[in-house]
């Protein structure tokens, strides 16, 4: 069963990646990576689970956190393009 | 009591697999950035969630299941951030959202006392 | 000072699940690794009921299994128009207005919003949303103003718990 599982992960993961490069838009390849990134800590975790060794999860509780901080520098990077905010600020937050 | 654990966890490992997979299809399919965000939501939120609480009954009440159980907690809190973020972002540069105009006219807005938002309109190009 | 001993429990309680250990030197270092953590977010100044919203907690539990609910339903739907072979999407953007009266609350709304599969939320500013929804039916779901009822219980405004910061 964590077989079936595992290979359903794996074509999500693949149709993913299929939209990743193509894109159009780099925001369109920003969301299929964070999907991607949610994708893999499935798979650690089902992984984990396939081959006994349920110790896997810490790995995937960190991709979690490292997916999340991730996906959120690289939008402000794309949206402020570089160093410095070019946006004047707003009262609509940070994020 | 054993194989209902068994049948009650294959049931919730096949059906995140079948909404994973579903929301990869739309991540696919969908025409644009903010329709497609609806695709990832389906991965993202149920297709994780269904999976992992399939292996929490697998785990049974151990340490283990505690650990699943902040996984899905913290997915739970930071998906949104994430796409919130995003179409920000996707919206700070000017990219406008796929409309359908035969839509809008589906849903009586004023009933709510409610109106639609008018994105025919130029981004503000200066800001970007 | 009740919220710094609510989050310094709460990291340690944490630590503990996450270890797993139980001997005197490794618990000595966990608590050492929590109080360090505490006196930095004391300093970040974030210690405070926006920050770590305790009196949220009993509403929360009431509203999580509704919201649970709202997810499984709405994810069928998405997903049966996903699978459509004619794609019957109606993408449009609406603007909504909440009831709440505090910050958290306007957060937390508009965190149930976009996590509900066929409505994303795209801004939040005044009080005022701009919701991206897949669907008609997504958005007719959401005009009815159930989950912004529920939401104004949640933030405790409904029985004067809490009041508006305006």
């Amino acid at each position: 069963m964590f077989v079936a599982a595992t290979a359903a992960v794996l074509m999500t993961m693949l149709l993913v990646l299929v939209r990743a490069l193509k894109g159009p838009t780099v925001y369109d390849r920003i969301l299929a990576v964070n999907s991607f990134g949610t994708l893999t800590m499935v798979l650690i975790a089902v992984y984990g689970f396939l081959s006994g060794r349920p110790e896997f999860l810490d790995i995937a509780l960190v991709y979690a956190l490292i997916n999340f901080i991730g996906t959120i520098a690289v939008s402000k990077f794309v949206k402020f393009g570089g160093h410095e905010p070019k946006v004047s600020h707003t009262d609509q937050g940070d994020i | 009591m054993a194989v209902l654990f068994d049948i009650i966890s294959w049931a919730l490992l096949l059906g995140g697999s079948a909404l994973m997979l579903i929301g990869g299809i739309g991540l696919y399919r969908l025409p644009d950035v903010y329709t497609r965000m609806h695709g990832a939501g389906i991965i993202d939120t149920l297709g994780a969630g269904m999976v992992f609480a399939g292996l929490m009954v697998q785990a049974g009440l151990t340490l283990v299941t505690v650990k699943l159980g902040l996984i899905v907690v913290f997915l739970f809190f930071t998906s949104p951030t994430t796409t919130h973020a995003l179409a920000r972002a996707a919206q700070a540069e000017g990219v406008l959202p796929l409309l359908d105009d035969k839509g809008e006219d589906d849903v009586d807005l004023s009933q709510y006392g409610m109106d639609g938002v008018d994105l025919t309109e130029e981004p503000d190009k200066s800001k970007t | 000072m009740l919220h710094t001993i609510s989050l310094g429990s709460t990291l340690f309680a944490l630590w503990l699940l996450l270890s797993g250990y139980l001997e005197m030197w490794l618990l000595a270092l966990g608590l050492g690794s929590t109080a360090l953590m505490v006196i930095i977010a004391n300093r970040m100044d974030v210690i405070d009921h926006e920050g770590h919203p305790v009196h949220m907690t009993w509403r929360l539990t009431m509203y999580l299994p509704w919201l649970a609910w709202e997810l499984v339903k709405s994810n069928i739907d998405i997903a049966r128009v996903i699978l459509h072979p004619k794609l019957p999407i109606q993408p449009m953007v609406i603007k909504i207005k909440g009831s709440q009266v505090t910050e958290l609350g306007y957060v937390t709304y508009a965190n149930s919003i976009t996590l509900t599969p066929g409505t994303v939320t795209l801004a939040l500013e005044n009080g005022e949303m701009e919701i991206h929804a897949l669907t008609t039916a997504s958005a007719e779901g959401l005009l009815t103003g159930e989950m912004d009822a529920r939401v104004h219980i949640v933030e405790g405004a409904a029985d004067g718990t809490v009041k508006g910061a305006g």
